[in-house]
């Protein structure tokens, strides 16, 4: 009913992923990484696995609609 | 020790409640008729029912409090999940959705009226809405006081808008704004989770390492604890889990709460209909590892902080063992705080807040931006919760209690005026509901105790009823009865151990029964009523007179055709994915024996 709602489920999390890439880069080598996430620069890795998952709803999005 | 989040975190969660909003605002204009309001107009694909499905039970409690659950059970936790929610909700799609859906009714209390009669689907209807309306404030409460303890927030703003941002996206667009804003919730809460698990079981050595450092084996295994209620740390043993909590206690929640099956009876088909508990299960199974794991490690997990400042690293190598990172806590679970700031003490014991035991991972292991990610899971996990809460109260107060005994010849847009309504004052009572909670303490206890007791026999009332042709009104109105009766009855008579009569039991005088523990005494209340009510309805059905047989067409088993599954794929058919569901549960169950 109404629109697809993996478009707006992939335009968040694309953003969350940019958001928190963009964070991320800026951020690298803060001290917080190595107090919390045990050095990683999670910010960056999560983001990209957002974002990934982002597109992948926005990808089947433009998928339904060809159909 | 407190995390001050940064404004990217900020940034974080004002996005999410942007496209919340957003996503009601659009779905407004499709909102036409009351069916469009409070089923979604009967149109919604399976996969996203699913995920509503168990999106909309998934609330505050249930992260929260499992994550508390496997901090101080471990892994036993599971049982919820993999002989509690995940077989009943088997069970209700394959069996149960044929008359739910079949029979058109727009509610559950509605089926009980078309099976039954008028008094039946009056007692449900009128103890749903209020249960359901008064468990959304306790929720409301719980995150409230949660958001003031972990991050210094006002109580009453952050309850009060989050409250606003569910009452602006349910009223505008209604049970599928509802819906939409569930999935996407399910997404966050899995996204903001699977981070928190990796990096906790990193940080311990994975299983095994936690395995090592819990250093209890009952905290590890599922099953081989479970021959004697002593054996293992929950009190319970095989059969009291088996009976209590899976058989009456989860199947007569997830085969009969409005607020999950109303997402199935929105369903596009009567296939989709049956397959959305049935697709919620598969999720449904992977759960524990994120909500119950993070619990368990944050009994046995470390800080680079100690006490609040951060500390060489050879410094903390030795510290897990003792409680570091709070005086009197275990891992990085604080201890409960008397007024004085003192830990509290209960015979010789530190007693824990396990509540706080997720909400502190959180924050040890995410970072700022990762943080507002985290927190806007748990935040959404609330609303979820909230939502489903709003948008079956509307529903079965408009059209069970308001359309069937105070107005029943309104125009349908009448009806979906008062559902706009309901909305509105639903929230308002759950937030009165949600201070008083504040206010006293003990009123959420006696609440939560009630509700429990009404819910025991529903299972008994359902099942006769979709089953045995020959149960009658009267047997389901006094059946159910009966069982809230004997539930508060045998409640009355017993007492968990170590506690004093009142809230926790034993109110009635005498003291029959000793159980080892509170879980143990809920379980076999849970038993004692539907025992109770099954019996009652059976005795009274056989001698009352029998509805005509034409008249329960579609609405009993006996009388109704199998549904048609003649065109489908093996992956569309409700019983073939059932089947893959048992058979992943049984490997589960195995492998955390």
């Amino acid at each position: 009913m109404g629109f697809d709602i993996r478009m707006p489920i992939g335009m968040l999390f694309t953003l969350f992923g940019i958001l928190l890439i963009g964070y991320g880069a800026a951020t690298n080598g803060s001290a917080m990484y190595a107090e919390h996430s045990l050095g990683a620069n999670m910010n960056v890795w999560w983001g990209a696995a957002l974002l990934a998952f982002g597109m992948a709803m926005l990808a089947l999005t433009r998928l339904q609609r060809k159909q | 020790m407190r995390p001050e989040p940064h404004l990217i975190d900020y940034t974080i969660i004002l996005l999410y409640f942007a496209f919340v909003l957003a996503i009601g605002f659009v779905l407004k204009k499709h909102m036409k008729t009351s069916t469009d309001f409070f089923l979604s107009g009967r149109s919604i694909p399976a996969w996203i029912a699913g995920l509503a499905f168990l999106s909309a039970n998934l609330g505050a409690q249930e992260v929260i409090g499992m994550g508390a659950s496997g901090a101080k059970y471990g892994i036993a936790t599971s049982h919820f999940y993999w002989i509690g929610a995940v077989p009943a909700m088997l069970f209700v799609g394959v069996f149960m959705m044929p008359f739910y859906y079949g029979s058109r009714a727009r509610s559950v209390p509605e089926y009980l009226k078309l099976r039954f009669d008028e008094k039946t689907r009056g007692f449900n209807a009128i103890s749903f809405a209020v249960m359901t309306v008064f468990s959304s404030g306790v929720s409301m409460y719980a995150m409230g006081k949660l958001l003031q303890l972990l991050l210094g927030w006002n109580f009453t703003a952050a309850i009060l808008i989050s409250a606003l941002i569910v009452l602006a996206y349910t009223f505008l667009g209604g049970l599928t704004s509802a819906i939409y804003n569930e999935v996407l919730q399910f997404f966050l809460i899995v996204m903001g989770f699977i981070p928190l698990v990796y990096l906790g079981l990193r940080d311990v050595g994975g299983w095994d390492g936690l395995k090592a450092r819990i250093a209890n084996d009952a905290m590890v295994h599922s099953w081989k604890y479970m021959g004697h209620s002593k054996a293992n740390p929950m009190g319970v043993e095989w059969f009291g889990m088996l009976m209590g909590l899976a058989f009456v206690l989860s199947f007569g929640y997830w085969c009969t709460d409005f607020l999950v099956v109303q997402r199935a009876m929105a369903a596009d088909s009567m296939t989709a209909a049956r397959r959305t508990p049935v697709i919620a299960a598969f999720p449904k199974m992977v759960f524990p590892f994120l909500v119950i794991l993070p619990g368990m490690i944050a009994g046995v997990a470390t800080s680079p902080r100690v006490h609040g400042v951060m500390v060489e690293k050879s410094e903390v190598a030795g510290a897990w063992r003792q409680s570091s990172f709070f005086t009197g806590g275990k891992g990085i679970i604080p201890p409960k705080y008397d007024p004085a700031g003192k830990p509290l003490m209960a015979d010789g014991k530190v007693v824990l807040d396990y509540d706080l035991a997720t909400p502190m991972m959180l924050v040890r292991y995410f970072p700022s931006g990762l943080l507002g990610l985290g927190l806007c899971a748990l935040i959404a996990s609330f609303m979820s919760g909230m939502a489903g809460n709003t948008t079956a109260f509307n529903t079965v107060w408009t059209y069970d209690i308001y359309q069937s005994y105070i107005n029943k010849t309104a125009s349908d847009q009448h009806y979906l005026w008062m559902g706009r309504a309901s909305t509105i004052f639903g929230l308002g009572i759950s937030l009165m509901a949600a201070f008083v909670a504040k206010e006293f303490n003990n009123i959420l206890d006696v609440l939560q105790l009630v509700f429990a007791f009404v819910n025991a026999p529903l299972f008994a009332t359902f099942m006769l009823g979709m089953f045995w042709k020959r149960t009658t009104g009267h047997g389901a109105f006094w059946g159910l009865l009966g069982g809230t009766v004997a539930a508060a009855t045998h409640y009355g008579l017993t007492l968990p151990g170590g506690a004093v009569a009142g809230v926790k039991g034993g109110y009635l005088g005498p003291i029959l029964h000793v159980y080892p523990s509170e879980m143990a005494q809920n379980f076999w209340t849970a038993i004692f009523a539907w025992v109770g009510c099954f019996t009652l309805t059976v005795l009274i059905s056989l001698l009352t007179a029998p509805r005509p047989e034409e008249e329960l067409k579609g609405l009993v088993y006996s009388l109704t055709a199998k549904p048609e599954e003649g065109g489908l794929n093996w992956y569309q058919k409700p019983a073939t994915l059932a089947l893959i569901v048992v058979v992943l549960l049984l490997g589960l169950n195995l492998v955390f024996w």
